[in-house]
């Protein structure tokens, strides 16, 4: 049994498939698994036992009864909180939502549950998404199964720790600036930020609208692909999707699986996300990744995005604008927490106050307080103006870089997982922590990160992040699962596999045991 | 609530110029709200017509309802408005609970239509130009209703109920210009302003401008500057007026009250005012300054409007006659007297005239029985007149009239079987047998029987006491059931009288 949660989804599905393997044995075998190892992992915020293993037999029945099901039936998935779903709790880390059912499902969830997959539960993340670690969800942070003591990236931690720690082949991520790809990078996962608009945000808990994206996380290049294709294409309840016709992106992935998917294909390395800063291991499998890239003739050259160094600083106004109104709606009124103030009269606008003071932890003000100031009158121009000029900048970067190579490469965090608490204090190097993911969020360009290998000073993981042009996300699914192909022949073996064990919690008395 | 000193209206207007600006706000009927396809309709148990995206659930996300776009650019360009080439959706960012997302989703710097005009008419025949500013499309707030305390207002209630129906409802802002130069007038100009707006909301069929039911709205503006002087006053906003009475009497109200308080040495703070429709008055609301800051920034959720200029030609096409144009032309051709012709406009039954004209009826009959007998019966039921009867059965039920089938009198009984669902007139009065006896023979054979019954009668009209006749007349028309015409028993009476023996 304990080998069905080591598999791929796609190798999964395809047992499924033919009929040796059961969606409840498989969904059985990964609740166990979560069971026994969530208490240090901490992955899931709600895990819905019941709920998966009906939904897995009424699979079961279904292919029983001769139904022709769609490629990925029968397969758990994890979902990361921040996503509406209507039999589970949707918090989105926060205290504010806490046990809040909400009356529908996200359009992404609603297409998962008509795919037949079968979601396991709920991840923590930062709350409302907002961080680099999930240090700041209020139900305690996320550990990342390569080492405990450290971070598993964030907001997404949650979903990248579920997919690394096997308590789930596949899963559900958001991200803002980084919030799939730079947990992936940290535990040695897949993720991708699709183009803006080619997945639904509805159901999707905003953080900043112009920049959210829901997109797969995974172990393989295929499997996001696979998940891609279940979650993506136009949803006329968001009026940010775009109608385009997509490419299956499960062919584009085999595409990148045959001899020569890389032969002529021009790697643009960004000369400003590749310099001081990053660490030395995470350089080193960055130089190796373009050398392999090389040796299978693809052709690397530098290029340059001389604006990519305001990002950050255009990033940290947009964001906070755009949260500070979307998180507005969060007043007691409708849904979630209530608080009364401790003494005065009890007016709506007192419990409104009281019920944010309580119920958001101190990033989400932190944040509300930023985006409320640039928002100001008098101050709009000089900060929220600027920070869309400079993002208009960004875009010119990207389509000057796009003209003059395929995709373009960076390492997908400037370091490997930190320890907790490392950078909860100072929240500029958290911030800084996300350098490399945000120009993506800002142009609407589609990334993806995956593993290339373990830094050679702390054996941590390190990834790679692969950018292409808006509704290109095919080719990064190509390039991807070309280079992994690459990468796994020289191992001899997937990267997680070298990811230590982790044991059943009641069997240690201590954390150090389980490391 | 102290009751305001007011100064004298004319004597007010000797010291002071008023300067007058109106913000309307049309609520749009389309089938849908303005960002999710939950029902634009009322009457509905509360919070029934909602949906994560209009209750403001995490996660929820608006999409433009295209009919609305349509209405709204149909609106601006009746308005005489530029219609924008890309127009954009902002949020004003404001903490309430009527307010599901606690930000409205309106328009600010580039409104769908802008810069236009409207020419109204006073009474006393002059015309006034107000200048469009813009009018810009908003979704509508939630309503609040306020328990306990004594005003009904959220100061002293012990709570309050929202209702988020009409929370996402389409609304159409229209905002003039500064009108100066409106004087003694000024009242009356608010009055023809929001009449003129109605009445073309009306035409276009955007709306369905019931006043009464808040599908129009007005908030005055109001200042005062002393004679001489070219330094605009401190303006109060009073809000959401809502009947053309009460604009007009809003509007006078501000002037006395605030040329009582500038006069006396006071100063008049920048703030909006409640109306009270009972006392005929205004009190304090909250202050407004201009520097209240919404934090206004693009909609990040919507996709900018551009419409194509293709489309706004099209919807150009399909601009009806303006109505001021069209009540000229229709009283002209109706030959109604000025006094005639503002009943119907003022009943709203001009479009049920004109129906009723073109199915063939008379003007004046129209007007007759619309404002008369089917107004009577709508204020009764409480309903509009023209949801009673179409225009096509009064037409008949007037030929039924003008050809002698009916008197007036069974008239209305047939306009009750009409109105009853029984059929048409002219089924109606084979139903219920209601048609005028104008077989002489059944006549003279009733008239037969009553002068032999009444011979003492018979008598007296032979000596040439015609007026005794009516007597006579009486026992036939009773006789008939009342389905006879009066005027031909008289006739048959006195032929009878003379020829029998």
């Amino acid at each position: 049994m304990t080998d069905l949660i080591h598999l791929s989804a796609a190798t999964l599905a395809g047992l499924l498939a033919d009929g040796s393997v059961s969606s409840v044995e498989a969904t059985r075998a990964h609740l166990d698994h979560i069971d026994a190892v969530d208490t240090d992992v901490h992955a899931f915020l709600h895990v819905a036992t019941d709920a998966a293993l009906a939904a897995a037999a009424a699979i079961d029945a279904r292919r029983a009864g001769g139904e022709s099901l769609a490629p990925l039936a029968g397969v758990p998935i994890a979902i990361k909180d921040v996503l509406a779903t209507a039999d589970m709790p949707s918090t989105a880390g926060s205290r504010i939502l806490e046990g809040w059912i909400p009356p529908y499902d996200a359009t992404v969830v609603r297409k998962l549950r008509e795919a037949g997959l079968v979601p396991l539960g709920k991840t923590n993340m930062d709350e409302f998404a907002m961080g680099s670690s999930t240090e700041h969800s209020a139900y305690g942070p996320t550990r990342n199964p390569w080492d405990l003591g450290r971070i598993p990236g964030g907001s997404g931690g949650g979903s990248a720790a579920a997919v690394s720690a096997f308590e789930a082949p596949l899963a559900l991520g958001s991200d803002t600036g980084g919030s799939i790809r730079q947990p992936a990078a940290v535990t040695g996962s897949v993720g991708v930020k699709p183009t803006y608009g080619g997945v639904s945000r509805y159901g999707a808990i905003a953080l900043a609208s112009s920049l959210d994206q829901v997109g797969p996380v995974s172990r393989s290049v295929l499997d996001a692909a696979m998940l891609h294709d279940v979650i993506g294409g136009h949803d006329p309840l968001d009026a940010t999707s775009l109608p385009d016709i997509w490419p299956s992106m499960t062919e584009a992935a085999r595409a990148g699986l045959a001899d020569g998917a890389l032969r002529g294909v021009k790697v643009g390395v960004i000369k400003e996300l590749n310099g001081d800063g990053f660490q030395s291991g995470v350089k080193q499998r960055f130089d190796e990744a373009l050398a392999i890239l090389a040796g299978a003739g693809a052709e690397i050259s530098e290029v340059s995005a001389p604006n990519f160094e305001y990002a950050v600083s255009a990033y940290y106004l947009i964001l906070p604008a755009e949260a500070s109104s979307n998180l507005a709606r969060f007043d007691s009124v409708r849904f979630g927490m209530r608080v009364n103030p401790g003494s005065g009269p009890l007016t709506s606008e007192r419990v409104m106050a009281a019920t944010r003071d309580a119920g958001f932890g101190p990033e989400v003000k932190r944040r509300i307080i930023l985006g409320t100031y640039a928002l100001s009158a008098g101050y709009y121009d000089a900060y929220y103006g600027s920070a869309q000029k400079v993002r208009t900048l960004i875009q010119r970067d990207f389509d000057a870089a796009f003209s003059k190579v395929d995709v373009l490469v960076s390492p997908s965090a400037p370091t490997t997982a930190f320890k907790f608490g490392e950078k909860l204090a100072d929240p500029m190097a958290m911030y800084l922590n996300d350098i490399t993911t945000i120009p993506a969020n800002l142009a609407g360009v589609p990334g993806m990160g995956l593993p290339i290998g373990l830094a050679p000073e702390d054996g941590l993981p390190v990834g790679l992040q692969v950018m292409a042009p808006a509704r290109q996300d095919a080719r990064l699914y190509t390039f991807g699962a070309a280079l992994e192909k690459l990468l796994e022949a020289k191992w001899g073996h997937t990267l997680l596999s070298e990811a230590p064990p982790l044991t059943p919690t009641e069997m240690f008395a201590t954390k150090e045991g389980a490391v | 609530m102290a009751q305001a000193d007011l100064m004298d209206f004319d004597k007010a207007l000797e010291l002071y110029e008023p300067v007058l600006g109106f913000e309307v706000h049309v609520e749009l009927n389309t089938a849908t709200k303005m960002f999710c396809s939950c029902a634009n309709e009322f009457g509905q148990g509360a919070n029934t017509n909602t949906c994560p995206t209009c209750l403001g659930l995490p996660g929820g996300l608006p999409q433009v309802n295209r009919k609305a776009i349509e209405s709204s650019i149909r609106l601006g360009l009746a308005l005489d408005c530029t219609i924008a080439e890309s127009s954009r959706f902002a949020r004003k960012n404001y903490f309430y609970p009527d307010t599901a997302k606690n930000f409205q989703t309106s328009q600010y710097d580039e409104p769908i239509a802008f810069d236009g005009a409207l020419t109204i008419e006073l009474a006393g025949g002059r015309q006034v130009r107000v200048e469009i500013e813009r009018a810009h499309m908003e979704e509508d707030a939630g309503k609040l209703t306020h328990k306990g305390g004594a005003t009904g207002r959220i100061q002293g209630a012990d709570y309050s109920l929202v209702d988020y129906n009409r929370g996402g409802v389409p609304l159409v802002e229209i905002v003039t210009r500064m009108i100066e130069g409106g004087e003694a007038d000024s009242p009356e100009i608010a009055r023809t302003y929001v009449a003129a707006i109605r009445e073309i909301v009306k035409a276009l069929g955007v709306s369905n401008a019931r006043m009464e039911e808040g599908n129009v709205r007005c908030d005055a503006n109001v200042s005062l500057r002393p004679r001489g002087s070219q330094i605009l006053g401190t303006r109060t906003e009073t809000k959401n007026v809502n009947s053309l009475r009460s604009v007009e009497r809003a509007v006078r109200h501000e002037i006395q009250r605030q040329a009582a308080l500038l006069a006396a040495g006071g100063t008049i703070t920048q703030e909006t005012r409640h109306w009270h429709e009972d006392t005929g008055t205004t009190s304090a609301g909250r202050p407004k300054s201009d520097a209240d800051d919404y934090r206004y920034f693009p909609e990040p959720d919507l996709v900018p409007v551009a419409p194509s200029r293709e489309w706004v030609e099209e919807l150009r096409s399909t601009l009806p006659e303006p109505p001021a144009a069209r009540r000229k032309r229709l009283q002209g051709d109706w030959g109604f007297a000025d006094l005639e012709f503002q009943d119907v406009v003022n009943s709203d039954l001009l479009d049920a005239v004109e129906g009723t004209v073109a199915a063939g009826a008379s003007a004046q009959s129209a007007r007759k029985w619309w404002t008369g007998e089917i107004a009577r019966l709508a204020n009764a039921a409480g309903t509009p007149a023209e949801s009673l009867v179409a225009p096509a059965q009064v037409a008949a039920l007037i030929t039924l009239i003008d050809d002698g089938t009916l008197t007036d009198r069974l008239a209305r009984q047939v306009l009750e079987g009409v109105i009853a669902g029984e059929g048409t007139p002219a089924e109606v009065v084979d139903k219920r047998g209601l048609a005028v006896v104008s077989d002489d023979g059944a006549l003279v054979a009733a008239i037969d029987e009553a002068l032999a019954a009444q011979p003492d009668v018979l008598a007296k009209i032979r000596d040439g006491k015609v007026q005794a006749a009516g007597a006579v007349i009486g026992a036939v028309m009773k006789a008939m059931r009342g389905q006879a015409d009066a005027a031909r028993v008289r006739e048959l009476v006195l032929e009878r009288a003379g020829s029998a023996q």
